[in-house]
């Protein structure tokens, strides 16, 4: 991957940590590291996508890229400028740069508001006063995301979940920006309208430009979509490198498991069976050391201690392992 | 399995019912008991509107000759002790009692929004206190504390309403708090501050217009509850004075003379009384039915 | 005999917006220890069938309106209520997609197991909470006296999957359903969860029923599929036959949509640059165009096919569909 001097979004250390309150005064006992430390780059035109299971952090990193959870620690750029600590006010011009993209199409538009109006709110916050002007907007992002200009005035419930996200995917394109975060866009949606909203959202990357952060569970759709691929296990990055070597020369013991553990949709294909034990662990209480130590199967007295820290053991391919 | 009349079931599930009158008709066959208390409370609010219309007599014009009359050909449901027609104090109190639910109602439903809508929406400590005044307010019975409110502020129109608007508000406080908590989570709220837009903005436009829906079936309780409230207080003196015709006020006027001398003085208003709070009721309950989603086919 | 046999099985629901014909005449049998499964996106009426088969279905609105599903011999849309539920949780058994809302919280697990086999088999509590344990001991669950005294809220999801299979198995039915079983779950639990159910089946010799819209699962735990597509069977074949050969459009169309990871694909197979797509929507039902129903969506679509719905015929030795044009719809797109 080409270094370039200050690519669209630099995140470093990002940390965010939830306080556990107990007690009638709400004292602080302890710490949920919902994202412990996370660091990662995206340039123009590129697709991270951020994989991992339930409890691993990479929805709080989504959401905490916007500054729609504030973050504990770490910093966020955006083309070189550190946006983490700005004031609300400051942040807005910023706000253009970065949309956000829901995972369930039924509760990520107002069911009291026309589609058209939808999409155009975000014109509206940020200065299109005419109404008229907004209107021909909305109507060519309406096309540009496959829907009839005639349903600008349908109300959500009036349309299917692949095209209340084609809805979803319109409000983030309205301002123009430069990255859109994808938080599980395609999950909630049925097989056959994932593959279109999924081309359609690399045919809107091949016209704009645009970067995505996609985050999701699905390994396959990643794998499709992705340049660059990072995944998480309870709140840091265990392996990060381009999609070519993690699809077929994964590092990692939990990339190893979790490519494992996906469903082949094919009977002839016969797989090593490698079915790894022990539960999603809680960011409640994380294992010493590795948090993976105590599901690996190659674990070491040494990984039981001594948490690894991510290195680059090849050329553009991070691991965060003793063993590797 | 036995032989089934699907034309039948359809029929039954509403899928044939077209137009305006036929889902109006359809609903009214859904929930009967829904439609009777519409039907009572139409024939209210058509009472309160055009009371000028069905009574010749004036509700305030005194005539010593007809004192005590009993219902009869002259004064229908019979005159009070001052020679007044019942009937027209009657359909003229319905005028006040309706001004004065409708009122309250409002008023209650208006200033207990934006109480939970602002402690909802902005939590922290604003939230922990207005939860605490909320609480000591719920904590004193609705009359108790609408007849303290009247005490207080003296017998008039607007002071009732005033009165019986405040016991109002920490029930609707109460809901629509509890619906913004749960609908600021939401993310098409999360979408409008992704863009930028401001709190305020996304308080009014995005969580209001949702939390509302459940309010309906509270406002059409607190109607019936004002309108009780508010036979109770005239009925102690402390509500709608002299000289607005009140169901309540008629009834402690003749409650403890009259009541085995002139009975009629008791039964009507009485009967108007049961009838409205009777068809807020009902219709409360249908609205309550038909907006539950479990009903939902 | 078979252990199951649904036959033209009708359930219809009646709303406002007309009849909904969520499952309009769909057959199929299953033997001891076989995997069954039927696939099909939302609408399609799979969740309705296996609701159908152990009579849950919501009345009103819906009704089953014609049809058999016989059992061992006994069909049980003609058992009254009473009877039913003697076969409900007993001979016939259900796990859903959503393990929290389906076990009670404010129960132990232990004590839900039980009462599902006191209900059935008439013995002391203790044997029953024995016999709980042992299930859980079955399904997998590390240190089950202590589990079984635990809610389910103290449980992981897939802890609750679990307990949630072991609650179906406890009076060892004949036909378990599992509706979407690992939708809700991680992949690495999921992976658990299947193999939990796989062995299982060997075990115990239960027929499964296993209804996903997840290709991946069928291709790895199913010996028959069944496709559905708005409230109909489309296709039905032996697992490797479907994904090899697939005789509908519709098949052919989930089979090419989804995207593969780089070791699913054969050797020297391309990574698909734009996934295949099926344009269109699944139609409301209540709302059916005449002749084929999936004629709209399909690029085969002729004007018989717009005209007369297809019947569903074996067009090839154990495989089944219903198209005109099955012998256009060629092999999947993917290696």
């Amino acid at each position: 991957m080409a270094e370039t001097a200050a690519p669209l979004l630099q995140v470093e250390d990002l940390a965010k940590h939830f306080p556990v309150k107990k007690g009638l005064l709400r004292r602080t006992i302890g710490q949920v590291r919902a994202v412990d430390g996370v660091s990662f780059s995206i340039g123009a035109g590129e697709t991270l996508g951020l994989v991992g299971e339930s409890g691993c952090g990479k929805t709080t990193v989504g959401r905490t890229l916007l500054r729609l959870i504030e973050p504990t620690a770490g910093s966020i750029r955006i083309e070189g400028q550190d946006i983490t600590r700005l004031s609300r006010s400051e942040l807005r011009p910023f706000r253009r740069q970065m949309q956000i993209i829901f995972q369930d199409p039924f509760s990520s538009l107002n069911p009291r508001m026309r589609a058209g109006e939808i999409v155009g709110e975000p014109l509206r916050v940020h200065g299109l006063r005419s109404q008229d002007e907004r209107r021909e907007r909305v109507a060519q992002l309406f096309e540009r995301v496959g829907l009839r200009k005639a349903q600008m005035d349908a109300y959500p419930h009036q349309f299917s979940g692949g095209q209340r996200q084609r809805i979803g995917v319109a409000r983030a394109l309205a301002l123009n920006p430069k990255l859109i975060v994808g938080d599980e866009p395609v999950s909630a949606l049925d097989v056959s309208i994932q593959a279109q909203v999924i081309n359609l959202l690399m045919d809107l990357q091949r016209e704009l430009g645009l970067s995505y952060l996609f985050i999701s569970h699905n390994l396959a759709v990643v794998e499709h979509i992705s340049h660059r691929v990072a995944v998480m296990y309870l709140g840091r990055i265990v392996e990060h490198t381009d999609k070519v070597r993690l699809f077929t020369h994964a590092l990692h013991p939990y990339t190893e498991a979790l490519l494992a553990a996906v469903p082949v949709p094919d009977p002839l294909i016969k797989r090593e069976k490698w079915v790894v034990q022990g539960d999603v662990p809680s960011p409640l209480n994380p294992p010493p050391g590795c948090h993976f130590h105590p599901r690996c199967p190659y674990a070491e007295a040494r990984c039981k201690v001594e948490a690894p820290a991510l290195r680059e053991v090849e050329h553009g391919h991070y691991v965060a392992c003793h063993l590797r | 399995m036995s032989a089934i009349d699907h034309a039948a079931e359809l029929d039954k599930a509403g899928a044939n019912v077209s137009g305006r009158l036929g889902a109006l008709l359809f609903f009214a066959r859904r929930y009967p008991l829904g439609a009777i208390g519409a039907l009572i409370m139409i024939a209210f609010l058509a009472t309160a509107l055009f009371a000028g219309a069905i009574t010749g007599f004036d509700p305030l014009t005194t005539n010593s000759k007809a004192s005590l009359a009993p219902p009869g050909e002259m004064h229908l449901l019979g005159a009070d002790f001052m020679g007044r027609d019942v009937f027209a104090r009657i359909v003229h109190g319905a005028r006040i009692s309706l001004a004065v639910a409708v009122g309250a109602t409002l008023l209650g439903c208006v200033v207990g929004t934006l109480i939970g809508l602002s402690s909802g929406f902005f939590g922290g400590w604003f939230d922990l206190l207005v939860q605490r005044f909320i609480d000591m307010m719920q904590s004193l019975p609705l009359l108790v504390m609408a007849l303290v409110m009247a005490a207080s502020l003296g017998p008039s129109l607007q002071n009732t309403i005033i009165a019986i608007a405040i016991p109002l508000v920490p029930d609707v406080a109460r809901i629509i708090r509890s619906n913004t908590l749960s609908l600021r989570e939401m993310p098409y709220v999360e979408a409008a501050r992704a863009v930028g837009m401001g709190e305020l903005r996304i308080a009014l436009i995005h969580v209001l217009p949702n939390t509302l829906a459940p309010l309906i079936v509270l406002a059409t309780a607190q109607f019936g509850s004002a309108i009780l409230v508010e036979a109770a207080l005239s009925f102690l003196g402390l509500g709608v004075p002299e000289p607005h015709p009140s169901w309540g006020r008629m009834l402690s006027e003749s409650a403890a003379e009259y009541v085995r001398t002139a009975p009629w003085l008791v039964i009507f208003p009485g009967i108007a009384i049961s009838a409205v709070v009777f068809g807020t009721n009902l219709l409360g309950d249908a609205i309550r039915d038909m907006l539950d989603p479990r009903q939902r086919s | 005999m078979r252990t199951l046999e649904v036959e033209n099985l009708q359930t219809w629901f009646y709303t406002r917006a007309g009849l909904v014909k969520a499952v309009d005449g769909v057959s199929f049998s299953l033997e001891r220890s076989e995997t069954l499964a039927i696939v099909g996106e939302s609408g399609c009426g799979k969740s309705v069938t296996s609701l159908s088969l152990m009579r849950l279905v919501a009345d009103p609105p819906g009704r089953i309106v014609g049809g058999a599903v016989r059992l061992g011999g006994t069909d049980l849309l003609t058992l009254d209520e009473a009877a039913m539920r003697d076969v409900r949780g007993n001979r016939i058994a259900m796990i859903f997609q959503e393990p929290m809302t389906s076990l009670n919280p404010v129960m132990t697990v232990g004590r839900q197991i039980s009462e599902a086999v006191i209900l059935h088999q008439r013995v002391s509590r203790g044997a029953a909470l024995a016999r709980a344990v042992e299930m859980l001991q079955l399904v997998g669950i590390p240190e089950p006296a202590a589990r079984a005294r635990e809610y389910p809220h103290q449980l992981s999801g897939g802890m609750r999957q679990r307990a949630m299979i072991a609650m179906a198995i406890a009076c060892n039915p004949e036909v378990l359903i599992a509706d979407e079983p690992t939708s809700a779950l991680d992949v690495t639990i999921q992976a658990q969860i299947l193999e939990v159910i796989a062995r299982l089946q060997r075990e115990l010799g239960t027929a499964v029923i296993l209804i996903t819209h997840d290709l991946g699962i069928v291709a790895e735990t199913a010996e028959r599929v069944i496709v559905m597509y708005a409230g109909r069977k489309v296709e039905e074949a032996p697992v490797k036959r479907l994904f090899a050969q697939p005789l509908h459009p519709y098949t052919r169309g989930l089979i090419d949509s989804i995207p593969r990871l780089a070791l699913m694909r054969q050797a020297g197979a391309q990574a698909a640059g734009r996934l295949q797509e099926i344009p269109g929507i699944v139609p409301a039902l209540s709302d059916l165009p005449p002749g084929c129903i999936f004629a709209p969506r399909c690029a085969l679509a002729s004007d018989t096919c717009r005209r007369e719905y297809p019947p569903y015929e074996e067009k090839q030795p154990g495989q089944w569909a219903a198209c005109w044009h099955s012998d256009q719809v060629g092999g999947a797109a993917h290696g």
